[in-house]
C-alpha cells in the first residue's frame, strides 16, 4: 500500500487520440525535423537503442532567453518502434532542477478505432517535485509554462492540420 | 457523439467535476479512495468514472493489485483551444477595433 500511494502521488499520465499513424506519431517523437516544430522551441535527439543517448537543444529564441543549450539530457531505456518509447528525462534549465533526480518518461502509441492513435505519456516524477511541479504548469506558453499538455496538444494539432500553434 | 460532445457531458455533472477536482487535488487515487469522499454507492462512483474515462478525462494505470484513476487534462485544452481562445480573440480584437474607432473620431 505504501509503495502503491508513493507511485500514485509522484506519476503523471497525460493521454491524447490523434487522427494519424502509430509510424507517423513515432516520428514525431523521435525525429528532431518534426519533434523541433511543436512544444517548445527546440529539437530534441534520439540514439534508439538501449543506452543511446536522448539530448533536447534548446533553440535560438529560448537560448536568447538566457535557457541553457541542452535543456534536458537521457538516456534510451527501451525503443520498440512504433509501439513503445521508454527513455530517462533529466531537465537541466537551472540549478535546482538539475540537481533533482532523473525521471522516466513512458510513450505508449496504441492504434485505435478509424484510423485514431491513442497516445499515452507516463511521467515517473519520483524524487523530483520541482521536475513534476513544472511538467504539470498550467501557464500558458509565453509565461514559460505548457508542459505535458500543451506539448501533446500542440503535437495533435501538427499531425492533423500540419502547422503548430506558432507557425 | 464526437469527442467534444463526451467531455462536455462528461463536464455537465457536478459529481463527475468534484470527481476531477479530487484528483487535480492529488493524482493516481483508487476508487476506495474517491468512493470513500463522496455520498454514493461504489457503483454509482464506478458508473461515473466510466464516463470520465470514456470522454478521455480519466486514465486509469494497474499499479500492482490496484488501479489508479488519473486526471488527464489533455481534453480540457483542446475544448479550450477550439472553444474558448477562439472566441475570447474576437472579443479583444472587438475591443481594440473600438479603441481605433473612437480614438479616430477624436483626432
Amino acid at each position: 500500500m505504501t509503495t502503491d500511494t508513493h507511485t500514485a502521488v509522484t506519476t503523471q499520465v497525460y493521454r491524447v487520440y490523434i487522427k494519424a499513424t502509430p509510424q507517423a506519431i513515432w516520428d514525431a517523437i523521435t525525429k528532431p525535423e518534426w519533434n523541433e516544430r511543436y512544444g517548445y522551441p527546440g529539437r530534441s535527439e534520439f540514439d534508439l537503442r538501449p543506452g543511446g543517448a536522448f539530448r533536447a537543444i534548446a533553440g535560438p529564441q529560448a537560448q536568447a532567453m538566457g535557457m541553457p543549450e541542452l535543456l534536458v539530457e537521457g538516456e534510451v531505456v527501451e525503443a520498440d518502434p512504433p509501439r513503445r518509447l521508454v527513455q530517462t528525462w533529466h531537465p537541466l534549465w537551472d540549478e535546482e532542477i538539475a540537481a533533482e533526480s532523473p525521471t522516466r518518461v513512458t510513450w505508449d502509441i496504441e492504434e485505435d478505432d478509424g484510423g485514431v492513435t491513442r497516445l499515452t505519456v507516463t511521467h515517473e516524477l519520483e524524487n523530483a517535485p520541482v521536475t513534476a511541479a513544472q511538467v504539470t504548469s498550467t501557464a500558458r506558453l509565453h509565461e514559460g509554462g505548457g508542459g505535458w499538455v500543451m506539448i501533446l496538444s500542440d503535437l495533435k494539432t501538427l499531425l492533423e492540420t500540419g502547422s503548430s500553434f506558432d507557425s | 457523439m464526437t469527442d467534444d460532445d463526451r467531455v462536455f457531458k462528461a463536464l455537465a455533472d457536478p459529481t463527475r467535476r468534484h470527481l476531477l477536482d479530487r484528483l487535480f487535488e492529488r493524482d493516481g487515487r483508487t476508487l476506495s479512495e474517491l468512493e470513500s469522499e463522496l455520498e454514493m454507492t461504489r457503483f454509482g462512483v464506478m458508473k461515473h468514472l466510466r464516463v470520465l474515462e470514456d470522454a478521455g478525462l480519466v486514465v486509469t494505470r494497474r499499479s500492482g493489485r490496484e488501479k489508479l484513476h488519473f486526471l488527464n487534462p489533455v481534453p480540457i485544452r483542446l475544448i479550450h483551444d477550439r472553444w474558448i481562445d477562439k472566441y475570447r480573440e474576437r472579443q479583444v480584437s472587438a475591443l481594440a477595433e473600438l479603441k481605433t474607432e473612437l480614438e479616430e473620431e477624436l483626432a
